[in-house]
């Protein structure tokens, strides 16, 4: 009874004065404070600074994956862009063999087909220089005897001497010859 | 001083300092008043919203976690960060805790049936002052080492040896007295003086609307009005107390780090 009313007192003399603090709000503004103090030191500020951290590596994380895959298409680019010239080249390297090769194939049918042509032109040329000569041959024998025989019909004459007659036709087809 | 009435209304007692003396809640123990419930309730609220909000500490936060970032990212990055510079994480749970406490406490003032801001009794931002007063000397001292802190000081470096008469007092009175004191007492009237000006409006309203007189009780809604945006006002000083109580807090460390002030 008595501690209450000195409290009352103590509160009303407080009252006069609202710059005198009170012993009881002081100590449970320290114990407030310091309560609050620990709970946000121990589990507020680590989580928040964790989803910080976490989102900063998040971020970083990201753009390094970005980058790489730009370098990886980069590589990639070079790579088809090699191979592509690759593929030119190589085309071009097999357009100018089928081109020489063409050619070389060309020339080889063509001197064949020459050689052919030649061969062709000269059995022909000996055939007829046979045939000529075969014609020639029985020819003369022919005129020989043709002639002869006219010979001797216009003469009358029988010439009967086989060597006689053929030196006398070889003489006449040589002035023949001369004459031509 | 209780007894001050104005000439005007000689039945109205305007609200005066033993407003803010509430009697206890229950019996007669002195810890059983409004705002002693109050600021242990404030510990309580911002506890449990902060664990909710950064329980999860997930890299796309939720709308509460925003929420809690945004507060604490305030603390860290615009007080802490901006004002100590290198090495500022140490004092980020000291600066959080700072702000949210008084913010709370100061918004209650205006927050229905809380409707008290603890900081309007003294004892609350003494605490407060003691406590940065504590921090920033201890940072000071463990830096500079006691002598060389206390030197510094004292005899400001760089200053002519005769204005020391004049400036060796000044700076002890301000280390030691002016800055504690300031602190506190900043937050202190400004509270106490915004629940002052609401409770004339509003006692003042009500006074009036009970009033006989007919004139009296058209003029009531006025008041009533006056005190509504009145709490608007409040709100803005509430947060602007909290902001400057930790921002200064945070000047004075910084301050305590440097070499030279």
């Amino acid at each position: 009874m008595l501690s209450s009313t000195s409290a009352l007192l103590q509160s009303a003399e407080a009252a006069a004065n609202p710059l005198i603090p009170k012993t009881a709000e002081l100590i449970v503004g320290v114990i407030a404070f310091a309560l609050l103090f620990l709970v946000l030191r121990s589990r507020v500020v680590p989580m928040f600074e964790k989803a910080y951290s976490a989102r900063t590596e998040a971020i970083q994380g990201g753009m390094e994956k970005a980058e790489k895959a730009q370098r990886d298409a980069e590589l990639a680019l070079q790579q088809y862009t090699a191979q592509l010239a690759d593929a030119r080249g190589e085309a071009q390297k097999i357009r100018e063999e089928a081109r020489v090769q063409g050619a070389a194939i060309i020339d080889d049918l063509r001197s064949k087909a020459q050689e052919e042509a030649a061969r062709i032109t000269s059995a022909a040329a000996a055939q007829i220089e046979a045939e000529r000569q075969q014609a020639i041959t029985s020819l003369r024998t022919e005129v020989g005897t043709l002639a002869t025989q006219l010979a001797s019909k216009i003469v009358g004459e029988a010439l009967e001497d086989q060597v006689r007659q053929s030196r006398i036709v070889d003489r006449f087809l040589e002035d023949l010859e001369k004459s031509k | 001083m209780n007894s001050i009435q104005f000439a005007a209304g000689p039945g109205f007692q305007p609200p005066s300092t033993s407003d803010f003396n509430l009697p206890p809640a229950f019996g007669h123990s002195l810890y059983a008043t409004k705002p002693i419930f109050l600021v242990f309730f404030s510990v309580i609220l911002i506890s449990a919203f902060f664990i909710a909000s950064s329980r999860k500490a997930a890299v796309v936060p939720s709308k509460m976690q925003f929420a809690g970032e945004m507060i604490y990212g305030f603390v860290r990055n615009n007080i802490g960060e901006e004002i100590i510079g290198h090495d500022f994480m140490r004092f980020v749970p000291f600066l959080f805790t700072l702000f949210t406490f008084v913010i709370t406490n100061n918004v209650f003032g205006i927050v229905p049936f809380l409707q008290f801001p603890a900081m309007s009794h003294v004892s609350f931002p003494y605490v407060l002052a003691i406590f940065s007063f504590i921090v920033f000397h201890w940072v000071g001292i463990k830096k500079q080492g006691l002598g060389k802190y206390l030197k510094g000081i004292a005899f400001m470096p760089g200053v002519p040896k005769a204005v020391y008469i004049l400036l060796t007092p000044i700076e002890i009175a301000t280390f030691f007295l002016v800055r504690p004191l300031t602190l506190s007492l900043r937050l202190f009237a400004n509270m106490f003086a915004g629940h002052l000006l609401l409770l004339v409006f509003i006692t003042g309203g009500d006074y009036m609307l009970h009033d006989p007189h007919l004139f009296m009780k058209i003029l009531s809604p006025f008041s009533f009005a006056f005190g509504i945006g009145m709490s608007f006002f409040e709100f803005m000083v509430q947060c602007l107390q909290a902001y400057i109580i930790t921002l200064l807090t945070a000047l004075f460390i910084a301050g305590a780090l440097a070499d030279e002030h």
